[in-house]
């Protein structure tokens, strides 16, 4: 594969980087179905307390759906965008990943904001009752998720400013950024089903 | 690149490493999945002690019926921490982190963990866990017993508690990331020459265990986290006054906790499927069935959790199924046993330290086993519940199955992480004392249970006293039969007769490098040629002492 007469340090240095290989991508999916069960956790301890509970949710505390509709929308269309980074990062295109990563960030930050504007309008607090507490504490954990995805990309983002950091063939750091906000995208989903969706219709 | 300045004749173009750590880099934050590996053990070991100076204290308390020698709030707090500390911060440590991390790259041929930084940073997490679990001491002690059930761990001793959640979620968070590491490791990082049915057990059992640990431990940090709300934040999930349930905390608490059981117990098995074939001088019985027992174990054992729920008001169908399934358990866990009792038929069986807790786990683990289906069945269950004899058939799991393990895993491999061999005759006393001090200790306390004494409480009915007596003395027994192993743990790390590199005549890769091994294991990546269990047949004479075991 190398030229013979500097083979023998060629394959010193290939040989160390093969027995030190880089399994990260690997180690991030298999992280991520421990967090999927916390976070099914959560969905049973949340659909058992519904099951045991008469009305549910309690009267005066049914839940807002335009600002969480228009989020959904959000927090979906980023999946797509960050996507979009992915491909231009395959085709070596820095400037074109740091664009759409820079939107999907701005977009999750959008996301939490929206967020923390449906929690000081909804009019009860997470100690309301047992549906508030469920309610407050699912989509407040979901969204630190959010806000760790957005760190993530930031870092991305940050690291991408120094040139040939991240290349078509050596971009871990972009693909673990984007597979999280894919998780987290998921997990929201199911949330929005939950909460919102199956309390009112 | 780096490379390109060295002289010519360099005849490799390895980088050259330090041969060794030295003593200091034990208390840093380094990344060698074998500093790593031994920090795991010391500080578990440490804890071991503690806790263990807790149960003295307690059964001190419970020599006799009334309360006289502690406080009973201070008994809760040593109860409590007690059971947290052995299973989170001894066994659990030292068995995956310790044992798993030291042996998994050496066993498979790699050169380290997959992610040494991750694995620097999950051990790191202990100590300040533990830091936390004995501060909460100044404020009282979590009194609510290692299950925390609420409502008593909502209304007792509230700061406590809510360090000792905390000390359960960086534990927990620890567990995980050694999980993704083992996972990956053993999946992805085995030398090439290797093939799959060539795996030491140890890794399978590893496998199976970190497969559990990911799947349950983030359910019981959900539980937690749901009760930490309550007891600070004015929720109610846990309150049944304000529309929240106890039995979902007891159903998301058993769901790690149940399958914490095989997380303590997995890695034994796995030692001893590495011990036992070694010392008896014969290839294992059922390689296949060994490993996919672990598999099925690990399964099975993630639908079993509600059998510790059959007195919560569980249905009649819900104590079927678990009862069923709990049972169905014990198969594969019986599979092993009967495959370590083949290996050993017949075998030539070198009685050292290593085989003879590996045979004392054998006959204290089939005890517990057997208790364990009785306590399964839901009808026997229902008497017995929150008696001694569920104390008692924990303990002979977890005491005459765990520790044990853990011994024999330490008087086998010690001489491999340090080069020394430990002393015989002082880990036969050890032994000795261990196993007289456990029966003395544990079995009677099935009489105890069966005849309707409580568990958890620092006073009982006075008729209980003269067993009380019996076990206390048991647990003195048990406190002294550490002292052997301690000198013998100190004298032989430096003075002890030096092991060389396969002083069993091992045929797994950890004993083909040096003893203990360098940094990065190996100067060259080993080729297996042959299974870690090929004893006899071709006679495999390993670099040892003469005196000592002919391969027949």
């Amino acid at each position: 594969m190398q030229g013979t007469v500097e083979s023998q340090e060629t394959r010193g240095v290939i040989d160390h980087h093969h027995e030190h290989p880089d399994f990260r991508v690997l180690g991030l999916l298999v992280f991520l179905i421990s967090e999927s069960l916390m976070f099914g956790g959560l969905f049973a301890a949340y659909l058992l307390l519904r099951g045991l509970n008469e009305q549910w949710p309690p009267e005066g505390t049914e839940v807002e759906l335009l600002v969480p509709t228009i989020n959904t929308i959000i927090l979906i269309s980023s999946s797509f965008v960050i996507h979009y980074g992915d491909v231009a990062i395959k085709k070596d295109d820095v400037q074109g990943m740091r664009k759409w990563y820079w939107i999907t960030a701005a977009m999750g930050l959008v996301f939490l904001a929206g967020q923390v504007y449906e929690y000081l309008n909804l009019g009860y607090g997470l100690r309301t009752n047992i549906f508030s507490n469920c309610f407050y504490v699912m989509t407040g954990f979901h969204g630190l998720h959010v806000l760790i995805g957005v760190l993530l990309i930031l870092g991305v983002l940050w690291r991408s400013r120094r040139p040939g950091h991240y290349s078509a063939h050596q971009h871990t750091g972009v693909a673990m950024a984007e597979i999280y906000w894919h998780f987290v995208d998921v997990i929201w989903i199911i949330l929005f089903t939950l909460l919102y969706i199956l309390t009112r219709f | 690149m780096a490379q390109a300045q060295l002289p010519l004749d360099t005849p490799l173009s390895l980088p050259e490493h330090p041969k060794a750590w030295k003593w200091y880099d034990y208390f840093t934050f380094n990344v060698d999945h074998k500093v790593i590996g031994i920090q795991y053990l010391v500080t578990a070991f440490i804890f071991y002690l503690i806790g263990g100076l807790m149960a003295v204290a307690m059964r001190t308390e419970l020599a006799t019926a009334n309360s006289d020698f502690i406080d009973p709030n201070l008994y809760n707090a040593f109860l409590t921490n007690h059971g947290t500390i052995m299973i989170f911060l001894w066994i659990v440590p030292a068995a995956i982190g310790g044992f798993g991390n030291y042996l998994v790259p050496l066993m498979v041929g790699a050169r380290d963990m997959a992610f040494p930084r991750l694995n620097a940073l999950a051990f790191w997490l202990n100590p300040p866990a533990g830091a936390l679990l004995l501060a909460s001491f100044l404020f009282g002690g979590a009194q609510a017993g290692w299950t925390s059930y609420p409502p008593l761990s909502t209304i007792t001793a509230t700061t406590a508690q809510s360090m000792w959640i905390l000390a359960i979620v960086l534990v927990g968070t620890s567990s995980i990331m050694g999980s993704v590491n083992f996972i990956v490791t053993i999946w992805k990082m085995k030398v090439p020459s290797m093939r799959w049915d060539q795996l030491p057990l140890f890794c399978w059992a590893t496998l199976a265990t970190s497969l559990l640990a990911l799947v349950s431990t983030p359910v019981l940090a959900a539980g937690l986290i749901l009760l930490l709300f309550d007891i600070n934040f004015g929720t109610s999930f846990f309150k049944p006054d304000a529309g929240g349930n106890v039995v979902i905390y007891q159903h998301l608490f058993w769901f790690y906790s149940h399958p914490a059981v095989y997380l303590m117990i997995l890695p034994i098995f796995g030692i001893m499927s590495e011990v036992i074939p070694i010392h008896a001088r014969k290839p294992i019985f059922g390689y296949w069935a060994i490993a996919y027992s672990s598999l099925a174990i690990c399964c099975v054992g993630l639908f079993v959790w509600v059998h510790h729920m059959f007195t919560s008001g569980t249905p009649p169908w819900m104590r079927m199924f678990f009862t069923i399934s709990t049972l169905i358990v014990a198969v594969p866990t019986g599979v092993k046993i009967f495959s370590w009792v083949a290996t050993l038929w017949g075998g030539k069986i070198r009685l050292n330290s290593a085989m003879l807790f590996a045979i004392g786990l054998l006959s204290m683990f089939v005890l517990g086993g057997l208790s364990g289906v009785t306590l399964g069945t839901a009808p026997v269950d229902i008497h017995v519940h929150d008696t001694y004899y569920v104390v008692a058939h924990f303990h002979y799991v977890l005491f005459g199955g765990s520790v044990f393990g853990l011994y024999a895993g330490i008087y086998h491999w010690f001489p491999k992480m340090t080069g020394r061999l430990l002393n015989e005759p002082l880990g036969i006393a050890h032994f000795v004392l261990t196993l007289v001090g456990t029966n003395l200790t544990f079995l009677p306390m099935h009489e105890l249970g069966l005849k309707g004494m409580p568990r958890r409480v620092a006073m009982y009915d006075p008729q209980f006293e003269p067993i009380n007596v019996i076990c206390t003395i048991g647990a003195f027994v048990l406190a002294f039969s550490v002292i052997p192993f301690l000198i013998n743990v100190i004298w032989s790390w430096n003075k002890g007769k030096v092991a060389g590199d396969n002083p069993w005549g091992g045929l797994s890769l950890e004993w083909t490098t040096s003893s203990p091994p360098l940094i990065e294991n190996w100067e060259v990546l080993p080729v297996v040629t042959k299974g870690p269990y090929d004893f006899g047949g071709i006679v495999h004479r390993p670099v040892m002492d003469e005196d000592d075991d002919e391969d027949e």
